[in-house]
């Protein structure tokens, strides 16, 4: 097996009393796409900026390509493309400036960046905004302009911090496509989420975080088979009586979720659990069949759902 | 049309990321200062107009203005006429209030409301080196905004001690803007709300040190007990130099090492403040 291009043990972070990571272990192997799957304040962004060298971390080891981003934080993060949570592009300099002056930062010369941002502007389609003030981009171009500008100096891993929070999903099917293209071109995707679908779509494999601490460990479909059944059934009926008539379903499924607007019943067979709730002469105002995902792994980790 | 992926990941053209490394940390200062200066280009021609206006709007109505009036009561201040006497003090005084403005919401900004110092952050930049390419920037524009002050004295015929020596008023103004900006610069990196203290700075510390330091009389008028306004403000060391560099004022060695002592200390230890606050703040 290849060397890991990010590997964690035991890796802590506190804030006085707050333990916002707590000694977790990961390996991020090369040209994969890694994901941490979990609700806000789980302590993703955390780990994120402890692998980006911009936050020291209280205890463990970490190593990014072989180097400790404590000690060597130019080192490893001139290896890195960050796409940090909040958008921080300058909107002082125009579009193609901002992949510019971002190069700058990794002493790239200007022979080098000219072409480049070009280029980096055609993957990120923006090539006919390149003069524009970045006001007057949409939410979904912004991104893919940090995205562009996070890929100036090729990095060998690029940092996603929730990268989709907040677009339509248009835009995001946009950005998705863009990601992995880049992946299939071999570069490492280090991403975080709060979003099953997304986690779905992006990543080989993921850890499911909560509290600092990993819950489990696999691929989305992994992680779906070991801890949810094939199909799950969602029956509403009504937010009044949905506790009342949990009762009557017991049997149905492997087993019932009940949450405040609907039940979810977990089955291999979703048509013929839903045949026997209508023949214990139940009947639902709405009901719906699907496959398991992420969020029922979730829920049956956690006991909440990801997104409150 | 679509991008080549393959080569937009690695093109080969790049140099190694150790190198890539290496120059950040031997130059990264600059390459910020390059940043800010790109940014300050948008505003360019509002700068320039400020720079040239101001002085000259000052001159008129300062120097000849109220110095016509000076002239007929006291004669002259300080050896020299009213305009003399009052134009390298201008200088210093507009230098320092553009600094002030220059250290204070760009900064907030760079936190804060455009987090824009996070983006150099993430880079192979230390924040200390975001710190100071800051300063770095500013500091390039004060010599320009300086240099255009000192030729709108050579024009008012306010710099009798000829343009060698006159010139070192360009040195002193700047000198003057990072003893305040730096150490201020420090501070607004340490506020976490949304910046109300600086209209508190600009009227209670920037006014007083512009009316009080010396600007427009010798401080020897003051009574005694406001003079610590004068030998606790930047401003008024820093006007004691430019005049003593455009029209030779009496200044003893020892007050010139004083006051050249004050305003390195205060930059030094303002830079030193700058870079810890910047790295606990952008690295925690």
């Amino acid at each position: 097996m290849t060397e890991p291009v990010i590997s964690a043990q035991g890796l802590r972070k506190e804030y006085g009393d707050f333990v916002a990571v707590d000694g977790i272990d990961f390996e991020v192997h090369p040209g994969e796409s890694f994901g941490l799957l979990g609700p806000n304040g789980a302590g993703k962004s955390t780990t994120m900026r402890m692998i980006g060298g911009t936050l020291d971390r209280t205890g463990g080891q970490l190593r990014v390509l072989g180097l400790d981003p404590g000690r060597q934080g130019p080192e490893v993060r001139a290896h890195l493309g960050v796409v940090p949570q909040q958008d921080n592009l300058d909107e002082e300099l125009r579009v193609r400036e901002n992949i510019v002056m971002y190069g700058r930062y990794f002493g790239l010369p200007r022979s080098y960046l000219g072409p480049k941002a070009d280029e980096l502007l055609a993957f990120a389609q923006l090539e006919a905004k390149a003069k524009a003030k970045v006001d007057n981009l949409s939410g979904g171009m912004k991104r893919r302009l940090t995205i562009a500008r996070g890929l100036v100096n090729e990095p060998r891993i690029l940092l996603l911090d929730e990268p989709t929070t907040g677009l339509d999903p248009q835009a995001r099917h946009v950005l998705w496509d863009r990601l992995f293209r880049l992946k299939e071109a071999g570069t490492t995707l280090v991403v975080t989420t709060h979003f099953m679908d997304e986690a779905e779509q992006l990543c080989d494999r993921l850890i499911v975080v909560d509290h600092g601490r990993i819950m489990a460990e696999g691929s989305p479909r992994q992680l779906i088979r070991e801890h949810s059944t094939r199909e799950v059934v969602e029956v509403r009926f009504g937010s009044q009586r949905n506790a009342q008539v949990v009762a009557d379903l017991e049997g149905v499924g492997a087993r019932n979720e009940v949450l405040p607007d609907r039940i979810l019943v977990y089955t291999d067979d979703g048509e013929a659990a839903l045949e026997e709730i209508s023949r214990r002469g139940l009947h639902p105002i709405t009901s719906l069949v699907r496959r398991s995902s992420l969020e029922d792994v979730f829920l049956r980790l956690t006991g909440r759902t990801l997104v409150d | 049309m679509d991008a080549d992926t393959n080569a937009l990941a690695y093109s080969g053209r790049a140099p190694g990321h150790g190198v890539m490394a290496a120059r950040a940390r031997a130059r990264g200062v600059w390459y910020y200062a390059e940043t800010v200066l790109r940014g300050m280009r948008a505003y360019f021609w509002p700068i320039l107009l400020y720079s040239v206006g101001q002085p000259l709007i000052y001159m008129v109505a300062l120097g000849i203005g109220l110095g016509t009036l000076v002239q007929q009561g006291a004669g002259s201040v300080d050896g020299v006429d009213y305009l003399t006497f009052v134009a390298p003090a201008l200088l210093v005084s507009t230098v320092v209030m553009s600094v002030t403005a220059e250290m204070t919401y760009p900064v907030m900004a760079g936190f804060k409301w455009q987090r824009l110092y996070h983006a150099p952050a993430a880079s192979p930049l230390e924040p200390g080196q975001v710190a100071l390419g800051h300063l770095v920037a500013v500091v390039i524009r004060f010599v320009l905004q300086s240099l255009v002050f000192w030729l709108v004295m050579l024009a008012f015929g306010a710099a009798p001690s000829g343009w060698a020596q006159s010139l070192l008023v360009v040195p002193v103004g700047v000198l003057t803007a990072t003893a305040f900006g730096a150490p201020l610069q420090a501070y607004a990196a340490t506020l976490r709300d949304e910046g109300f203290q600086f209209a508190f700075i600009q009227r209670f510390v920037v006014m007083p040190m512009f009316l009080f330091a010396g600007t427009f009389f010798p401080l020897s008028v003051l009574p005694t007990y406001l003079h610590w306004i004068g030998w606790i403000s930047p401003v008024w060391h820093g006007t004691e130099l430019a005049r003593l560099a455009s029209y030779g004022a009496p200044v003893s060695p020892l007050m010139l090492a004083v006051h050249l002592g004050f305003l390195l200390a205060l930059t030094v230890g303002g830079v030193l403040a700058g870079v810890r606050v910047y790295t606990r703040r952008l690295h925690s």
